[in-house]
């Protein structure tokens, strides 16, 4: 909690429309209704290298409407281009619904899961060819310019949130290469956070009026996040590994 | 003996004479044809000027990509000069053996000089080659509804930027 972010509007609802791209070097222009985030959320001028300053993460609250959480994967389907294919065994899935019940008290829940974003990643220890990384930010990444596909990664994540591409990948979007052979998982939606904007599931969590899952930054204690991960009990899921997750669950 | 050996020098010299005269004159068949003998890839889509000048790229664009791929990727560094989305949106061609001509694609423009270099290339096996830009800008623009749709597709910054300029003016 070294960060010190006094321009970063605390009450302000993130609106992902009203954010403004801070201009190189910092230069600050105010429009009416656009709101200029500090270093602690907006983008990153350009040139700049993504910061230890922040640790981006989610808070997923599980009490949610499960119907939440189609939304926010049928979304991340549309902006990553996955899904679709006719292997369900092998297709990659970047994020999927897991349900649990307590069988005492019958009660049950169903939530996402996805990458974690550790900050102890297992998966980066085991890569052999150094193409599993965690960014400055937390944000966990697959280099598949040299990953092998050697899928030890997915044998070390905890949370079974990789996949491998078995099949050839066609219509990729400008953002997001993907190819047969490499391995790939959740990248916390990287290119919009750089731009300043918020992950495509939440966002569209967000345009249905769900609060579900809540990103932002865990170092910034002004972030709607941090506030609220101190208001609630929250957990991670196989918190006893110490692989320490960026993703918190609020409910189970 | 050594007759025989300065017989054997002298036709060697002279056939080496004629290689050279040979190799003189094929670079002046080069130089006479031009283009017709080497790659001559399209212009670009749109634009004169590329990010460097011709000669650099078709010697650096490689190294510029390499460098800056692991600067974007493993630092995230954004926005800077040299990108492969940008090539692509420049240098996308229409080509009728692809897709019967109805997008731009940058492997014709590629492949014009890898072809003769013999250099598979192997960016677009998972980047698209595919132009988008005009598409992803008409979807960026702000919706007649009031609600923009922006954030449901894919976007780069300088579209993100583009499109909150026209936002900004339009508010003025």
């Amino acid at each position: 909690m070294t960060k010190t972010t006094p321009t970063a509007l605390a009450d302000e609802k993130i609106d992902t429309e009203r954010r403004r791209l801070l201009a190189a070097g910092g230069a600050v222009a105010v429009a009416t209704g656009i709101i200029l985030y500090g270093a602690g959320a907006g983008a990153r001028p350009k040139g700049q290298p993504a910061s230890s300053a922040q640790r981006w993460g989610m808070l997923i609250d599980t009490n949610a409407d499960p119907s939440d959480w189609d939304t926010a994967i049928s979304a991340c389907k549309r902006e990553q281009g996955w899904g679709g294919g006719n292997n369900p065994a092998t297709d990659p899935q970047w994020i999927r619904k897991v349900s649990i019940k307590n069988k005492s008290t019958g009660a049950q829940a169903t939530f996402p899961v996805m990458c974690q974003h550790c900050a102890n990643p297992p998966c980066v220890d085991v890569c052999p060819t150094g193409a599993s990384i965690k960014r400055a930010d937390g944000i966990v990444l697959v280099d598949k310019h040299i990953c092998i596909g050697c899928r030890y990664c997915m044998m070390a994540c905890p949370y079974s949130a990789r996949s491998f591409v078995h099949e050839p990948v066609h219509n990729q979007k400008p953002h997001m290469p993907r190819g047969m052979g490499t391995v790939e998982s959740c990248t916390m939606c990287v290119h919009r956070v750089d731009a300043g904007l918020l992950p495509a599931c939440v966002n569209a969590l967000n345009k249905k009026g769900s609060k579900a899952i809540i990103f932002g930054d865990l170092n910034n204690p002004d972030s709607e996040i941090s506030r609220a991960v101190s208001a609630h009990v929250t957990r991670r899921i196989r918190e006893d590994l110490g692989v320490e997750p960026g993703v918190h669950y609020k409910g189970i | 003996m050594r007759m025989l050996r300065s017989i054997l020098s002298i036709a060697v010299m002279a056939s080496a004479l004629m290689l050279a005269a040979g190799n003189v004159s094929a670079a002046e068949d080069t130089n006479a044809l031009g283009s017709n003998l080497g790659p001559n890839p399209a212009k670009a889509f749109k634009g004169e000027q590329c990010v460097e000048p011709v000669d650099v790229m078709r010697r650096e664009h490689m190294n510029m990509l390499k460098h800056q791929r692991d600067e974007t990727l493993r630092e995230g560094i954004r926005g800077n000069k040299y990108s492969l989305t940008e090539c692509v949106e420049c240098h996308a061609t229409k080509s009728p053996e692809i897709a019967g001509g109805n997008i731009r694609t940058v492997k014709p423009f590629c492949a014009e000089c890898h072809k003769f270099a013999a250099v598979k290339i192997d960016c677009f096996e998972c980047h698209t080659g595919t132009a988008t830009g005009t598409r992803m800008r008409n979807l960026l623009k702000p919706k007649e509804s009031g609600k923009n749709e922006h954030s449901e597709n894919a976007i780069t910054v300088g579209m993100l930027e583009n499109f909150l300029d026209n936002k900004a003016e339009g508010k003025k």
